[in-house]
């Protein structure tokens, strides 16, 4: 999770990932932080992100990111 | 002869009344309606003494934000769209050049005009569309004014930290939108999806043919371009068949992967531009649609739109670029060395453009415009301007053009047209910035800012929130003990951008 947090942090330094739970609905990341989000994922934690997980309720928070890395991780 | 943009509507809406003209997948206009909103609107502002001058469109993306432009064109005046995303601070400086006499409104804006402490008129478009058209009105503005009156006013990066507003006329769009309609084959049938925003000239691309042919355009919400899969479901529910997007919207979608689980079934037309589209990303969407059309646009918005553009007629490799092709008809090109003479074969010189296409130059700017709008050196005989891009191209052996570079640190980001000095000018005014300096990764497409003096990188994003658009914020902050100079004491962004950084603090 840290490392995760970590990689938020470089994206946006002025947002507090650890709370924030409306990461989309409030156009907090845009289309390059997806992009970006996307490939640092995978090379960090070695899994694929699949289009089918690119889902708005999949970003809204560190949280939701972390569970579906660890559910990418177990398939 | 056609004089005025709105002949256009004025020949669809009485044969297509019922049509759905635009559209954003939840609410719509009709071609008779936005015809009845736009001359009420046109009334309405001619009611309040309004004249050849501009009025800000400040309201969100909607099909009534496009009806509101049209009804600006009815008044006699030109229109300034604003991105109701923008900060006021940027809002502000806008203001200050314009000094607006009327701004339009939505439930949405309304507030943040009002916090600008504006005093002029503030109108909400509600008011102004119900205003019953008077055709005397609307009529005698029409015999008055002249195809080379303004219509619209966008705002772009200024590399002084100023945007800079190109003024542009109803001429110089009725040529670009014939040439362009003509080149991609557009018609009745033809369905946009929108992806630019509507306060640059990009959207003119959709706006104009919608009602030139009495087409549908849908403007794709913004949300919908983080989340490919859900974009494709977009565009083939809405049988959308033409796309004219910047190249990070295409990438979006084939880099997550999202062509290979579902097709944009009905596309059969695809432009893009605004940057380079990489080659293995290209490929993933000729495959996907091989029977589709592709069409590379290159030109700045100081040419009104797209001046050049080259179909996608064979195959490219992993290293090769997809050439800019050559002008529309009516526009010409001029690659001129620093010397001012025609390159030779191989040669590479600055992309200058002349023809009706150019638009009329920065307003109240006029130092800025003498700079880039120029008498075309190559003739001595009468006036003649030109306008030199600062875009470095050069032909192949088979007579395409190419884009090489940039002559300054102009540079394009998710489509977007950015000044990196705009950037580290607004970092500058923060009292704890002791220097920055704005580097651009264009494989990465990423913005790195790299700064000194006190302030926490997390800090200095939120300032530059506050300042600069979206599109602006840097992808990284790097704090540094100083910055690498060059010999003469210049910052060496060089050093910078191939990754010769100084320890962090």
């Amino acid at each position: 999770m840290e490392e995760l947090l970590c990689i938020l942090r470089e994206i946006h330094p002025d947002v507090d990932f650890e709370t924030c739970e409306s990461l989309i609905d409030d156009q907090i990341l845009d289309s390059i932080d997806i992009v970006t989000l996307v490939a640092e994922i995978s090379d960090a934690f070695d899994v694929e992100v699949p289009p089918e997980a690119l889902v708005p309720e999949n970003f809204n928070s560190a949280k939701a990111l972390w569970e579906m890395i660890q559910r990418l991780d177990e398939a | 002869m056609q004089r005025n943009v709105l002949e256009y509507l004025e020949a669809t809406a009485p044969r297509l009344p019922d049509k759905i003209a635009f559209h954003n997948g939840t609410e719509g206009l009709t071609f008779g309606q936005v015809s009845r909103a736009a001359q009420g609107i046109g009334t309405f502002l001619a009611q309040r003494g309004l004249k050849r001058e501009p009025v800000v469109v400040f309201m969100e993306k909607h099909p009534k934000s496009v009806a509101a432009f049209f009804g600006v064109a009815y008044s006699g005046c030109f229109y300034v769209p604003i991105d109701e995303e923008m900060p006021l601070y940027r809002v502000e400086l806008i203001f200050q050049t314009l000094h607006p006499r009327a701004v339009l409104c939505d439930d949405r804006t309304k507030q943040s005009v009002e916090d600008l402490g504006y005093t002029g008129g503030l109108y909400h478009y509600e008011e102004a569309a119900a205003c019953e058209p008077d055709q005397s009105v609307l009529g005698r503005i029409r015999a008055e004014q002249l195809d080379t009156d303004p219509l619209y006013i966008v705002f772009t990066s200024g590399s002084t930290g100023v945007p800079k507003g190109v003024v542009a006329c109803h001429r110089s769009v009725i040529d670009y939108i014939e040439q362009l309609s003509q080149t991609l084959g557009f018609s009745q049938e033809t369905i946009f999806g929108n992806q630019t925003p509507l306060y640059f000239d990009a959207c003119l691309k959709e706006l104009y043919p919608t009602l030139k042919f009495g087409a549908t355009t849908y403007l794709i919400p913004k949300s919908l371009f983080l989340f490919p899969l859900q974009l494709v479901d977009y565009l083939n529910e809405h049988r959308i068949n033409t796309v004219c997007w910047v190249v990070s919207a295409l990438t979006m979608i084939s880099g997550l992967g999202a062509l290979k689980k579902k097709v944009p079934q009905y596309l059969h037309t695809i432009a893009f531009g605004s940057e380079v589209f990489p080659i293995r990303q290209f490929n993933l969407w000729r495959e996907a649609l091989p029977d589709a059309k592709f069409t590379n646009l290159y030109g700045p918005t100081e040419a009104t739109g797209m001046s050049c553009f080259y179909h996608v007629d064979r195959e490219f490799g992993p290293e090769e670029m997809i050439p800019i092709g050559g002008p529309f008809p009516n526009t010409g090109i001029l690659l001129l060395t620093e010397d001012d003479r025609l390159v030779e074969p191989g040669e590479v010189g600055e992309i200058c453009i002349r023809g009706t296409c150019l638009t009329m130059g920065y307003y109240r700017m006029p130092e800025k415009t003498a700079e880039c709008f120029v008498q075309n050196p190559l003739n001595s005989a009468y006036p003649e301007l030109i306008y030199r891009t600062g875009d470095l191209g050069r032909y192949n052996d088979r007579g395409e053009l190419l884009f090489v570079s940039r002559k300054d640190y102009q540079i394009k980001h998710m489509g977007h047209r950015i000044e990196l000095q705009e950037i580290e000018a607004a970092a500058s005014t923060h009292q704890s910035v002791a220097a920055a300096c704005a580097v651009f990764d264009r494989e990465k497409d990423r913005i790195t800012l790299f700064f000194t003096g006190e302030v926490q990188p997390g800090e200095l994003t939120a300032f530059l929130k506050s300042r600069l658009p979206r599109y602006m914020i840097p992808n990284r902050m790097e704090r540094l003990e100083q910055l690498p100079l060059t010999p003469n004491g210049k910052i060496d962004r060089k050093a910078l951008a191939n990754g010769q950084i100084p320890a962090g603090v």
